[in-house]
């Protein structure tokens, strides 16, 4: 692809561009689905494009193509060209790009087994032995199961002289069972809802999630449910398991954080932040336990938001995001770096695909485990009142991320160490930072998963992204449980 | 763009490729370019050109499809045989029908019988510099009021197109155009959104100097308790909140009973003043004339005075819910012209929204001069389903939320979360204004009115 990236860089820099990136994206995606013992959906897709983005007149300009001869490609530098031009038109500042040394790099997602290398038969096979073991449960009126594999190959060079190839690898697996009676719909999904888990691995992912053997009592769950009391509403501890203490990590840290967004750039769509410039290193976002990193080192795991290179050629990096519940750092990129006073980007820009533009994205926004071990039942064992919620089932959020409700699939009584009844419908609701205030358990590193959200939306035109999210369960006191329901 | 006539040719290629039973081959792409300000300047500005093209090719009963966007024969071979090789390991689908004849896909008429244009060449004619112009009016009216603006200026042509083996041939251009502007003060903001397929429809000077004035009379908001009260919602705050429900007006939601219609087709569920059409036709809607199969859209009444009369369908999902146990109480059932592309687990939906005009229409001027105490919404935000069978919504008010007191809007409030029954809503509605295309950030663009709602749920308040 070197051809590409000269002709493009070299039609940029005649053209008068004073920076030039241009990025070449090949994607493979295969998704499988079955839905009440058939196949719902089974597709191959392939797609590649480049794309060039450049500065010329101190503006920004960017233009895509999925087409990759000279003429093409040519013309697509010289519409990045003219767009940034035309961006200079309405100009406040120059654009302030923080130093990076150009990368010539090679990258790749570790695996074991290539998940396309595994036969399509083997994999409906698969989803339809879960799809058996949940309808055999009576009372299950749908069930859902999914497989989907990803392979993305980047290339990636600038004017400065960067030239990397990254290769990633990502795996998605999960379950559904709905049960529908009277007048009600409840439901129970495995690993987690919405897809399941997702991770940058292959096939050894599918293998390790055990998705047979947990699915009759996904079903079972999900039949209970009918029969479960309504959670009640009020004031109570809580206790989130990994998945959903992941989700609320996605909204209510992961975003906020976004530099983008606190410097008002995406305020026209996905909101702005609470955490305005002054709040760096005086916030005291959560309680002394609480501690978040923004970790896009293969090191951290095999997060969504795992890779070798952001998407302007930026090596991975960990940025402490709160230490000891001080609000300790952003989320930035070359553009924005500047802002808070560092005089390098901390490597989170991110796009799509080929024709979408780079912006900030949450790499792996994980939450640190306690040091000592402690296990979900041993965290329960030592709660005296409290409801225990499982799995996501609704999630919002306000535009500068305060005021949350999270709705989940499934809760359970906690009282006097033990759990007492399942309840339905269970929901909590709060202020992102009295939130975070009020943790003071989380479990230790066995209890620890790194989620994947694959569906992360932000931008215009808006782009889905996957980011990581490593948990452990956590208790929080004090918290407003059930106002979803309440007045209804 | 890609012509017609091409892709027909390519089209032909793929079927000499293929040595499936049944072929359908699905186009779409085109030019799109977008134009992206915050803090009173440019700071993303983006074009793109993509083709795609997708096979699904069918052995018996077996289907399954792939996509690429590469038209040289080496791709084209390529993507026909990973479709084949998809669809021959497939279970046999007893459900699946043949693809859809062109008979069978037009109706009484032709495919484009009562399709108007959507396609406008002084839209597909935009320019960056033009985009730049009218970003350049935003920001002067921004500049004006002393506030700080964010928002985009896109516009595009794209294309659709469908055909199979059986001669059906379907083909689609659009041209599309939008603003958006959010007005921000130290304090508070204010909202407009407008899309339409003619670019002379936007005014972005107009859009401008109302989310302005939203930002200006919304600021420094006081705060009023969480509870009930009659709520005044603009067009764009009906829509995005009403858009929640149509994913189930469909005959697969019915089938797999994850539908809140489940059981109550045929009921009254709203106010008699709530009738709901899906209608491509309408003046003021866009999009394709046909469905994922190349099957022309029906215009299809979803909801009449409050009581809910269809579905839609996909052509299998109709042919299945005839079999089914719910036959007899689900009304018309037909294929309607709603199905996505096959395969898919989710069957059809309705995307053409329009609410039918009151006999009594009233301004929101007119609402707010009736309203002795509530609260008038611009714009809702990050909506989901708490609840499904009562369709209990939650989400937030935002960038322009009124009191309104005695006739009068008071002036800016901080925000809302509110947790709602959609039935409850529908079943609540005091006054509507005219219909108006609208357009929303969490459901697609439809024909809706403001409404006046009584009763309307807040369960919380954020922080500004």
């Amino acid at each position: 692809m070197q051809h590409v990236a000269n002709w493009a860089l070299n039609t940029a820099a005649v053209r008068g561009a004073s920076y030039a990136d241009v990025r070449v994206v090949a994607t493979r995606n295969r998704a499988l689905t079955t839905k009440n013992g058939k196949v719902g959906n089974a597709s191959d897709a392939e797609s590649i494009g480049m794309s060039v983005r450049v500065i010329a007149d101190g503006a920004w300009g960017f233009a895509a193509s999925s087409e990759l001869g000279r003429g093409a490609v040519e013309k697509t530098a010289a519409e990045a060209i003219a767009i940034a031009r035309a961006s200079a038109r309405v100009k406040r500042e120059e654009l302030q790009l923080a130093a990076e040394k150009p990368a010539v790099s090679e990258w790749s997602t570790p695996y074991r087994i290539d998940p396309f290398t595994i036969s399509v038969e083997q994999n409906i096979d698969l989803l339809l032995k879960i799809d058996a073991e949940l309808r055999s449960v009576p009372g299950i009126t749908l069930a859902e199961a999914n497989l989907n594999f990803n392979r993305e190959e980047h290339w990636f060079a600038s004017s400065e002289g960067a030239d990397i190839h990254q290769t990633k690898l990502s795996t998605g697996a999960g379950y559904a069972a709905y049960a529908f009676a009277g007048n009600e719909i409840q439901k129970r999904s495995y690993p987690n809802s919405f897809g399941g888990q997702w991770q940058n691995k292959g096939y050894e992912l599918v293998e390790e999630l055990r998705l047979v053997e947990n699915a009759r009592r996904i079903a079972e769950e999900a039949i209970a449910l009918h029969q479960a009391d309504q959670c009640p509403e009020g004031n109570f501890d809580i206790i989130l398991d990994s998945s959903q203490l992941g989700l609320q990590i996605h909204e209510s840290v992961g975003h906020p954080i976004e530099l983008d967004r606190v410097l008002g750039m995406e305020a026209n769509f996905a909101g702005t932040s609470f955490l305005t410039l002054d709040k760096l290193r005086t916030l005291r976002y959560g309680s002394d336990l609480v501690n978040v990193v923004a970790d896009a080192r293969q090191e951290h795991g095999p997060g969504l938001g795992t890779f070798g290179f952001d998407d302007e050629g930026v090596p991975a990096q960990c940025t402490p995001i709160i230490t000891n519940g001080l609000f300790t750092g952003y989320l930035s990129s070359r553009e924005t770096a500047h802002t808070i006073g560092l005089n390098r980007s901390g490597g989170t820009l991110r796009a799509e695909g080929w024709n979408r533009l780079p912006m900030i994205r949450m790499t792996n926004i994980s939450i640190l485990p306690a040091e000592k071990p402690l296990t979900l039942e041993q965290l329960i064992a030592s709660t005296d009142h409290a409801i225990l919620m499982q799995t996501n089932r609704s999630w919002s959020i306000d535009d500068k991320r305060y005021n949350f409700q999270f709705g989940c699939e499934i809760g359970w009584e906690i009282k006097n160490g033990e759990r007492v009844r399942m309840v339905k419908n269970p929901s909590y609701s709060g202020i992102t930072t009295e939130f975070w205030n009020s943790m003071d358990a989380i479990c230790s590193h066995d209890e620890w998963t790194l989620w994947g959200t694959p569906n992360c939306g932000k931008g215009q035109p808006q782009q889905v992204m996957g980011t990581g999210h490593g948990a452990s369960p956590a208790r929080f006191r004090g918290i407003k449980v059930g106002s979803a329901f309440h007045g209804s | 763009m890609l012509p017609h006539e091409q892709a027909a040719e390519i089209f032909d290629r793929i079927r000499k490729l293929s040595s499936a039973d049944e072929v359908e081959v699905l186009f779409n792409g085109g030019h799109f370019a977008l134009t992206r300000f915050a803090n009173n300047t440019i700071h993303q500005n983006v074009s793109e050109e993509n083709h795609v093209v997708s096979v699904r090719t069918v052995f018996g009963t077996r289907t399954a499809r792939a996509f690429t966007n590469k038209f040289d024969d080496e791709s084209l071979r390529h993507v026909v045989k990973s479709s084949e090789n998809l669809a021959r390991v497939q279970h046999p689908d007893p459900d699946l029908l043949p693809v859809a004849t062109r008979e069978e896909a037009s109706g009484a008429g032709s495919i484009d019988d009562k399709a108007p244009s959507r396609y406008f060449e002084q839209t597909a004619a935009i320019t960056p510099e033009l985009r730049a112009e009218g970003v350049r009016q935003i920001v002067g009216v921004a500049d004006q009021h002393k506030l700080t603006t964010a928002g985009v200026f896109s516009s595009g042509e794209t294309f659709e197109g469908v055909f199979n083996s059986r001669g059906l041939s379907a083909w689609h251009t659009q041209t599309s155009a939008e603003i958006s502007i959010t007005m921000l003060a130290a304090d508070s903001s204010g909202w407009q959104k407008a899309n339409s397929p003619n670019v002379a429809n936007l005014d972005p000077l107009r859009l401008a100097e109302i989310a302005a004035q939203k930002a200006v009379d919304s600021s420094v908001p006081t705060e009023v308790p969480a509870g009930k009260y009659t709520l005044i919602l603009e067009p764009a705050a009906v829509l995005d909140i009403v858009g929640f429900m149509f994913w189930d007006y469909s005959g697969m939601s019915i089938l797999d009973q994850r539908s809140f219609l489940t059981g109550r087709i045929g009921t009254k569920l709203f106010g008699e003043n709530v009738t709901i059409w899906d209608d491509v036709a309408h003046p003021l809607q866009a999009g394709s004339p046909f469905d994922g199969e190349g099957v022309r859209r029906r215009r299809v009444p979803l909801v009449e005075h409050g009581v809910i009369r269809r579905v839609v369908y996909a052509r299998a999902t109709a042919e299945k819910m005839k079999r089914s146990e719910h036959k007899n109480s689900v009304g018309v059932i037909e294929a309607t012209g709603h199905g996505f592309s096959l395969p898919n687990e989710m069957g059809e939906m309705p995307v053409n929204i329009v609410f039918a005009p009151v006999s009594d229409p009233q301004t929101v001027e007119q609402m707010i001069a009736s309203t002795e105490r509530g609260i008038l919404v611009t714009r809702l935000w990050y909506i989901r389903e708490v609840e499904p069978f009562e369709k209990m919504l939650t989400g937030m008010t935002r960038d322009g939320t009124f009191l309104i007191e005695n006739g009068r809007v008071k002036g800016g409030l901080h925000n809302f979360r509110f947790n709602e029954s959609l039935i409850h809503m529908l079943s609540s509605v005091e006054a509507m204004s005219v219909p108006v295309r609208s357009s929303g950030e969490e459901s697609f663009d439809m024909v809706v009115p403001a409404m006046k709602v009584r009763d309307f749920n807040f369960t919380e308040l954020t922080k500004f």
